[in-house]
């Protein structure tokens, strides 16, 4: 199948950047290099296309009720212009995506009430999982993907508010967290949202489809792919849908997974009782963040064990940190077994590396 | 883009260069094939006195995103490791046939480098 491309793919390519293929888009992985656009976010600012994140709208007089009843955070608790962070779950809790669900400032331009953004190539599978329950359940809404709509821009860094001030009419210094505004940006009717995936201040821009170059182009720093866009993450020890859970290969409930904040049970959802005894009776095992304190890079598959070789568990993610320039990763471990600040070992290549198991996020930020 | 690829190196098609004087043969990494890495973060390399047969592949040059495995392009004996490249890998990035050179072999057989290509075919491969 062809891979999707953003509508930025060929200002990619102009400025050099590698590709690669990622939930079916093909992306900038790296512009400069990862270590280059990493120490920019984290220094200054840096901007990254991610169009290939799926948005999806909701409208219409169960708008609510369905979103609802299909994450595991609250949205009736949402004003306009107002986010959250929240799982998707099964009957069994298990997470199928992660998401921030929006519920859009009266000015957004059509009659959508919310949007929110499943991961890479969950835009389809949401979608219907949206039309479906809506069906089953006889609600009255809109469903729409707009995921080849909208253009996504992050800006990122503690400079993101200067760079961002001078294109825009809007007052950013009155956008909380996780806040939402529609405005202009460089011409284009832009939602400005407070919310990133870096760890650093900054906002996510969902522009036209259209107008994604100009929105682009206005936001002068350094380009970043998704070779920084992991790295930062992961200093935070913010999940990657997939990879650190995933239905089929890593299937886990939040609680395992550590985003125990984004379930509230005090509303109905799908997985809701499941959870309820999960949280009730605490989960077996834990995501826990494990820092190296021999040289080397943890990676995905690698085994994590104690001082004496007995298996604990495997690295759903890793990397060498540039920030801390030591190798991290995440691993669901057994809560009964190991605790912060143990010491462990992550095999290399057949070699037991000395590690710590550590809170998340590795970076005080 | 274009990458340096030195006339005076031989060249495996994954990416490694040897540079001979004498005896002695230098092996390293091709600036095409740091630059597919990114920023290198470790190495893992043989010791000295370690024997390498052609084709072996004797460590690994790991980047943020990458391991790769890398092969010797000659047998011989390990006669020095690049000691720098522990706490600077990065040297493998910013100099590929210089300081960031990998590690220093005793040839067993000379004739092993007419199997290696020239510097013309190497850049034809990553053209």
């Amino acid at each position: 199948m062809a891979l999707r491309q953003s509508p930025l793919a060929a200002v990619h390519a102009d400025r050099g950047a590698k590709f690669t293929d990622f939930g079916g888009w093909e992306m900038p992985v790296e512009f400069d290099s990862i270590r280059a656009e990493h120490e920019a976010v984290r220094e200054s600012a840096g901007r990254f296309d991610v169009s290939h994140m799926g948005q999806v709208t909701v409208g219409g007089p169960d708008a609510e009720a369905l979103t609802n009843h299909l994450v595991t955070n609250d949205v009736a608790d949402l004003d306009p212009g107002e986010s959250c962070y929240a799982a998707i779950t099964d009957d069994a809790g298990v997470m199928l995506d992660d998401t921030i669900v929006y519920r859009l400032p009266a000015d957004w331009p059509d009659e959508s009430d919310f949007l929110f953004v499943p991961n890479a190539g969950h835009d389809a599978q949401m979608t219907d999982r949206w039309t479906d329950h809506r069906d089953e359940w006889g609600l009255d809404a809109t469903v729409e993907n707009r995921t080849e709509s909208f253009a996504i821009v992050a800006l990122q860094g503690r400079d993101a508010r200067d760079l961002l001030g001078p294109e825009t009419d809007a007052d950013l210094s009155d956008l909380g967290r996780f806040e939402a505004a529609m405005a202009d940006v460089a011409g284009a009717e832009t939602l400005i949202a407070r919310t990133g995936y870096t760890g650093e201040g900054g906002y996510e821009l969902v522009c036209p489809w259209d107008d994604a170059e100009t929105v682009w182009a206005a936001l002068e720093c350094q380009p970043c792919g998704l070779g920084a866009r992991d790295t930062l993450r992961l200093e935070m020890g913010f999940l990657l849908s997939g990879q650190d859970f995933d239905p089929d290969e890593e299937p886990r409930n939040p609680y395992e997974a550590g985003i125990g904040f984004a379930v509230t049970l005090d509303h109905e959802f799908v997985g809701r009782d499941a959870l309820e005894r999960v949280d009730a009776e605490g989960p077996d095992e834990r995501l826990r963040g494990v820092e190296l304190i021999d040289r080397g890079v943890p990676r995905h598959g690698y085994a994590v064990t104690t001082a004496d070789g007995d298996p604990l568990g495997t690295v759903t993610s890793g990397t060498m940190s540039p920030t801390l320039d030591s190798g991290i990763a995440l691993a669901y471990l057994p809560t009964e077994r190991v605790s912060p600040g143990d010491l462990v070992r992550v095999e290399i290549r057949g070699e037991p590396k000395k590690a710590r198991i550590t809170t998340t996020p590795f970076l005080d930020r | 883009m274009s990458f340096t690829v030195p006339d005076d190196l031989r060249y495996l098609d994954s990416h490694e260069w040897v540079q001979v004087t004498d005896d002695s043969a230098r092996i390293g990494i091709s600036d095409f094939a740091q630059d597919e890495l990114g920023d290198v973060v470790f190495v893992d390399l043989p010791s000295e006195g370690d024997d390498l047969a052609a084709g072996d592949d004797f460590g690994v040059v790991e980047s943020i995103k990458a391991v790769s495995d890398i092969y010797s392009p000659v047998s011989g004996t390990v006669t020095a490791v690049n000691g720098d490249l522990a706490d600077r890998p990065e040297l493998i990035n910013e100099d590929p046939y210089g300081d960031g050179w990998l590690i220093e072999v005793d040839l067993d057989d000379e004739s092993e480098l007419d199997d290696l290509l020239s510097a013309a075919d190497y850049e034809d491969q990553i053209a």
